[in-house]
């Protein structure tokens, strides 16, 4: 602990203040900090004229820093410490060509060329298509069948290699292959001129594109101390609040399509359209996008738009809770729910689970609690108590978040009113950063915690950019639901995650 | 005359019946529903497509949907639609045509092995599975029907002097069958609670999986062949529940078709109130309807009476 130093949230600071140690102590801090209730936010490399670097940003109750210095190989914490290290490790290998020596199963992350032209720790040569020189994790017997599903899938989703190792019906392993989308966002970031990093940014995912834009700009804002107006920023929240609503509203009326139980499933998907209509009440476009940029946002809120979304919220309430009682006191539906897809809390802990699916396995960890930006430090929290780890649990957490959120976005547009007529919109300019700089923000977006980390050269310039989508915990967490569970029941659990493919990919 | 014209009344309004189906649904879920004709349009579609075929199946593959189809043709056959006599019937002919479907089945199942997907591989077994469960009930029925009726033939139970149906001296015990046989229907024609015909994911599908690899025409043929298997079973529920010696020609025509729509209705109804079971219920489902059957069957051995 003594090594670390603590950070705030959104805050920038001069990276000499960073500790740089050395690796021996540096993996030992990093050690001892995760093996008491600590959770990796960031784990990282980067290049600092010739010699590689490691930074790692951890969090308990609070936020931590630390860095060091190291050679083309460094020592895998994975097998000995945790298994939160163990996607970290695995992309640090891919991104920069440093071996982490003892790492129980090392492999591609994403499939592609690492950055520094370093020898490729794979043995890949990139000219295959995907998954090119990589073995599958297979299991033999007579009676075992193995299962391999995607890239291509039947529905209207995103690509994706699902390996499953079954016996009968039952699976006994499933492997996830990602990559397909890799876009390269995070080298691609650095170079681009500043117009264009939100652009970017609302495109990391989505479905996600308020959560990771706001971490975008809140990064920029740090670095280039920009002040946000109060109204700006209760109309940030807003906006990802709306974004919380519609995707747990558009998954739980998924979820209750995957088990054939219609009704429900065709008022969500209305229902959810409603949602994202009020986001282009709000700012001109269904998913937000265009809506945050450094500084504040784009759109202010008048009067008709306030009068149309509180009239929406006061009509649509009742019926989610009318459709919310239809879906969860249907028998059948919770025959289906209920132990399917379990992750004990004690697997979600190693494993670093966050967001909803964290929370539905008792990590009450919730970003906008412990890491507060924008006005969530003045709205009250949310507490779940259906926290089993099966699908149930995370249908149930996501329906509570939802009722919530309404909640939430009824005071802020309370709030509101006193900042409309001195509100000014925002267009996008360029800042100058600030030199030898280092910044993390946090956000809980709707899937768990996002984490954008940015680091400024000597001339301001941007040096590494890196993204962390709450994917890159849970899709691990998927693969450990579906062990000894019916491989028909895979969608289902998948659903109940709706995990971010491009969001991984980067 | 009559024989024939009912058989080809059946066979052109077969598809008629899934489109209430989806309009139940519909109506459920808070939507307006697909066309009533959906299902003849459907297959005008697909008749006009031309087939895709996998390299790496072989002359079993063809086979599939042209034997599935001319299995469920076969058993209408020997049904007589609304009390008419059926073109052809002999004593045994229900036991052959619930083994003539079987091969239907069979060659469904070979079809999709012969494709090497894993998807089809495992919708196949769960098919084969799910179906010889049913086939304890629907034997169970037939001695049921023999006990009650002393015959085993379809034109034998419900025309005649003595018809099988629930206006009858053993009405009460039909019950049972009635209900055991709508929950093999909704097996054996994959709706749900066991399969769901509207989904998109494979890895949940028993029968659609099977036919995934199927395109155009032959994805025709296999649709007429389910449409007239759902038509055979309802037609079957039908006639326990009314019998249809007492009126004559047009009278017994239009009760028939509305009760079949009203069984379709049901389907409709279950499909939007309840979820489908895990995999692994779905056994017990099956059994259950075994259960009830037999107890019916077991009622008149006479031990009670």
């Amino acid at each position: 602990m003594d090594n670390l130093l603590e950070i705030q949230n959104g805050i920038a600071i001069s990276r000499a203040s960073v500790p740089q140690v050395p690796s021996d102590v540096f993996f030992k801090s990093l050690s001892e900090f995760v093996k008491n209730e600590g959770y990796i936010v960031q784990f990282f490399a980067y290049q600092e004229e010739r010699s590689y670097r490691l930074l790692a940003v951890v969090r308990n109750t609070r936020l931590f820093v630390i860095g060091t210095e190291v050679g083309k190989t460094f020592r895998s914490l994975t097998g000995a410490v945790s298994e939160k290290f163990h996607l970290f490790e695995r992309e640090i290998a891919e991104q920069f060509g440093l071996k982490p020596d003892g790492h129980p199963w090392l492999k591609m992350v994403r499939y592609h060329k690492n950055y520094t032209g370093e020898k490729d720790v794979f043995g890949n040569h990139y000219q295959d298509d995907i998954p090119g020189n990589y073995p599958y994790f297979t299991v033999e017997g007579e009676s075992i069948h193995e299962v391999a599903v995607g890239p291509v899938h039947a529905g209207i989703i995103e690509p994706g290699h699902f390996r499953f190792q079954c016996a009968g019906e039952e699976v006994l392993h499933l492997e996830i292959q990602l990559g397909y989308q890799h876009r390269g966002i995070e080298k691609m970031l650095p170079d681009l001129p500043q117009k264009r990093l939100p652009i970017i940014g609302e495109s990391i995912a989505g479905d996600t594109s308020i959560g990771h834009n706001l971490c975008l700009c809140q990064a920029l804002e740090a670095l280039a101390d920009i002040p946000v107006d109060r109204g700006a920023s209760i109309i940030r929240t807003i906006a990802l609040e709306l974004e919380r609503i519609a995707n747990h509203i558009g998954d739980l009326g998924a979820l209750s399509g995957d088990v054939a139980f219609n009704p429900p499933a065709a008022y969500f998907g209305r229902i959810r359209g409603d949602f994202l209509n009020l986001l282009q009440v709000l700012c001109g476009n269904r998913f937000g996008k265009s809506l945050v940029r450094p500084g504040g946002v784009t759109q202010v809120i008048g009067e008709e738009q306030l009068r149309i979304i509180r009239e929406k919220l006061t009509e649509i309430t009742p019926e989610i809770e009318h459709v919310c009682d239809l879906l969860f006191t249907a028998h059948t539906v919770q025959a289906r729910f209920e132990h399917t897809g379990t992750v004990t809390e004690a697997m979600a802990k190693d494993l670093g689970l966050v967001g909803f699916a964290g929370r539905a396995c008792g990590i009450a960890y919730d970003a906008r609690i412990s890491f507060p930006t924008e006005c969530y430090a003045e709205l009250p929290g949310n507490s779940n108590h259906v926290t089993n780890g099966d699908v149930n649990s995370r249908a149930t957490v996501r329906r509570e978040e939802v009722m919530h959120s309404l909640k939430l976005i009824g005071l802020l547009l309370d709030k509101y009113e006193v900042f409309m007529d001195s509100l000014i919109a925002v267009q996008m300019r360029d800042h100058d950063l600030k030199p030898d700089a280092f910044v993390v923000t946090i956000n809980e977006g709707w899937r768990g915690e996002i984490s954008h980390c940015l680091l400024t050269d000597g001339k301001g310039k941007l040096q590494r950019y890196k993204i962390k989508d709450p994917s890159f915990h849970n899709w691990t967490g998927l693969a450990m639901s579906l062990r000894n569970q019916e491989i028909s029941d895979f969608p289902l659990c998948n659903k109940s995650y709706n995990l971010s493919y491009c969001g991984f990919d980067l | 005359m009559e024989s024939y014209l009912s058989l080809a009344i059946a066979i052109l309004a077969a598809p008629l019946f899934p489109g209430i189906i989806l309009k139940v649904k519909a109506f459920f879920a808070g939507k307006k529903g697909p066309p009533l004709l959906i299902k003849y349009y459907t297959l005008a579609k697909l008749l006009q497509k031309g087939s895709v075929y996998s390299n790496s199946t072989s002359f079993v593959f063809t086979l599939g949907p042209t034997v599935s189809l001319a299995s469920a043709l076969v058993v209408l056959l020997f049904f007589p639609f609304a009390g008419a006599d059926p073109l052809f019937s002999f004593h045994g002919d229900v036991i052959v045509l619930f083994y003539l479907m079987a091969i239907g089945r069979f060659f469904t199942v070979i079809a999709a092995l012969d494709t090497a997907s894993p998807f089809e591989g495992m919708g196949a077994a769960r098919e084969v599975f799910f179906s010889t469960l049913a086939e304890a009930t629907i034997f169970t029925i037939l001695i049921l029907f023999y006990r009650l009726n002393g015959s085993l033939s379809f034109a034998e139970y419900f025309t005649g002097e003595n018809p099988i149906s629930l206006a009858g001296a053993s009405g009460a015990l039909l019950l049972f069958a009635i209900v055991s046989l709508f929950m093999v229907l909704l097996t054996e024609n994959s709706r749900v609670p066991v399969d769901d015909p509207a989904t998109h994911l494979e890895l949940t599908m028993i029968h659609e999986v099977m036919i995934l690899d199927h395109s155009g025409p032959d994805l025709a043929l296999i649709e007429l062949g389910a449409f007239y298997k759902l038509f055979f079973y309802s037609a079957f529920i039908t006639h326990l529940m009314y019998p249809f010696t007492l009126a004559h020609g047009i009278s017994n025509g239009v009760i028939f078709y509305i009760i079949i729509a009203i069984i379709y209705g049901a389907v409709g109804m279950t499909e939007s109130i309840m979820a489908r079971y895990k995999m692994n219920l779905v056994p017990k489902f099956i059994l259950t309807s075994f259960a009830l059957v037999f107890f019916a069957a077991i009622l008149t051995m006479g031990v009670f009476q």
